[in-house]
């Protein structure tokens, strides 16, 4: 139950962070949807045994969270909660990819497990990015955006419908799960079976509501295509922080930046 | 239009389970007029405000909105003419903030966007929910919603409202706060409801629905003082009109 709970509360708590005003808050969404998205590809792009080379980019959106006033402990924290899909997906390369690659001291460190942490750091890096472009954009503008960059308006409206009723159909699944839980004593009246129960009927109530959505849109003159207000402006500020950004992500996906920068420091030290 | 008149002849309706919501419902409803639609649970009121707005067409019999007969071919006509006030706000506020909800009508009638402008100005001061203006639907509260859903429905500048349940699930100061806001409507309005003393402070006239047909259709007063009548369509009187139960005991 508590889960279902602070779920709910954790969107409000995103939406709160998204009202900020910050250098970050303050950019245009199309920029920052843009940005995170190359952020995203580059991370996704690199060797599958690349780990220190993906490193400038965790600074990188270090200092992107400093500057937005996202704090750390909440990202963090959604991490550790989705991160048992990164496990799933990365748990047999070990198993599987048992050649030797790397020596550190008298430990011996296979190749799955080198792109296991890959992988791991892969997930980390784009989920952070994702939640921090959505916690200094908010939603609704990252849906904005997207419309003005050219997604097909009906995704558009999909993902602010999404976001306007997944309240309501929190709070719904809330009352049954309630309701549910106060006449189950013990572990009776809990089992997978009355789970199936609950998830049906939701889902006929969800029906239900989606047609009388419908019907109040109809009454308002609903003729298929639905008109969002859009405010947006480029400025000047903001292609500039487009192309740096742009060309700060590009540098370090293309030199590997903790490569030279420990070759640098040998150097000086012989 | 010149006449809002609501004008419903011999209407019948049959759900495809079987169910006759409604047999045989004749009424007509003048310009400015506030009618209430009363009865008990499942008589029929919400399959005939389902009628008022073409969201369904008339099996049998006819409805008339102002100039027009319900049909296919009328039915954007009617809706515009017709504002339907639902009663689950969350059902009828379905856009990312309260601005983009109120415009969402006035957008779909084509109209240029200073005009849009104006019209969600205008709608939301009507309400008294200026200040809502670029909130999310989801964060306001019971009476605010009610609000906004009623605003979303007066930017359309419709010259019938029709309401579901416009006071359920209000806290007694916002349900007071609606009344006097619908009072000083000069809409024609037809209220289905449960709140009779609403009823009292609202509408002249009144119409009891029970098992799809028309009961009685009067004055408000004749009909609430007419306790058999309550009685057979499990309805009873409203609370003001009834002995206080502390002063009567004795």
């Amino acid at each position: 139950m508590a889960k279902i709970e602070s779920a709910f509360l954790d969107l409000t708590y995103l939406d709160r962070l998204a009202t900020g005003d910050t250098v970050i808050h303050r950019l245009d969404p199309r920029v920052k949807v843009v940005i995170a998205a190359l952020f995203v590809v580059c991370v996704v792009s690199f060797d599958k045994y690349a780990i220190a080379a993906m490193l400038p980019f965790a600074v990188l959106l270090m200092i992107i969270m400093g500057l937005g006033e996202i704090p750390a402990g909440y990202v963090i924290t959604k991490l550790v909660v989705t991160s048992p899909f990164a496990v799933m997906v990365g748990i047999f390369n070990p198993l599987l990819d048992q050649q030797i690659v790397l020596h550190l001291g008298s430990w011996a460190i296979s190749g799955g497990w080198v792109s296991f942490l890959s992988i791991l750091l892969r997930f980390g890096l784009t989920v952070a990015a994702m939640l921090v472009l959505i916690a200094t954009t908010g939603f609704n503008q990252v849906c904005m955006a997207l419309e003005r960059l050219g997604i097909p308006k009906i995704f558009a409206v999909q993902l602010l419908m999404l976001y306007r009723y997944i309240f309501v159909l929190l709070e719904e699944g809330q009352r049954m799960h309630r309701a549910r839980a106060l006449r189950s004593f013990q572990k009776r009246g809990m089992e997978m079976k009355q789970y199936a129960y609950l998830l049906g009927q939701l889902l006929l109530r969800t029906i239900d509501r989606g047609q009388r959505i419908h019907l109040a849109m109809l009454c308002r003159g609903f003729d298929g295509t639905i008109r969002i207000r859009q405010n947006l402006r480029i400025t000047t500020r903001d292609i500039v922080v487009f192309l740096a950004g742009g060309m700060v992500l590009i540098v370090i996906r293309r030199f590997n930046i903790a490569l030279l920068l420990g070759n640098f420091i040998t150097d000086l030290l012989q | 239009m010149s006449h809002h008149i609501v004008e419903v002849h011999e209407l019948e309706h049959t759900y495809p389970d079987g169910t006759a919501a409604v047999r045989g419902i004749s009424f007509r409803i003048h310009h400015g007029e506030a009618v209430a639609v009363v009865g008990a649970n499942g008589a029929g009121k919400s399959t005939l405000l389902l009628h008022l707005n073409g969201y369904l067409t008339p099996q049998s019999g006819t409805v008339r909105i102002g100039d027009f007969p319900l049909t296919k071919e009328t039915v954007k006509d009617i809706r515009r003419a017709v504002g339907m006030i639902f009663q689950d706000p969350d059902d009828q506020l379905f856009m990312p903030s309260v601005y983009e909800d109120v415009a969402f009508g006035p957008l779909n009638l084509g109209l240029p966007p200073e005009e849009v402008e104006q019209r969600v100005q205008q709608a939301l001061q009507r309400t008294g929910v200026e200040h809502l203006r670029e909130r999310p639907p989801y964060k306001l509260s019971g009476g605010e919603k009610r609000a906004v859903a009623i605003a979303t429905v007066l930017a359309m500048s419709p010259d019938i409202l029709v309401m579901d349940e416009p006071t359920s699930n209000l806290d007694p100061l916002s349900r007071r706060t609606l009344i006097e806001l619908l009072a000083g409507f000069h809409h024609t309005k037809i209220i289905a409801t449960h709140d009779l003393d609403m009823v009292i402070d609202l509408c002249e006239r009144t119409i009891v629905i029970h098992e799809g047909t028309i009961m009685a259709d009067g004055p408000t007063t004749d009909i609430f003082n007419d306790d058999l009548l309550l009685k057979k369509s499990h309805l009873e009187r409203p609370l003001r009109m009834q002995a206080c139960p502390f002063c009567s005991r004795r």
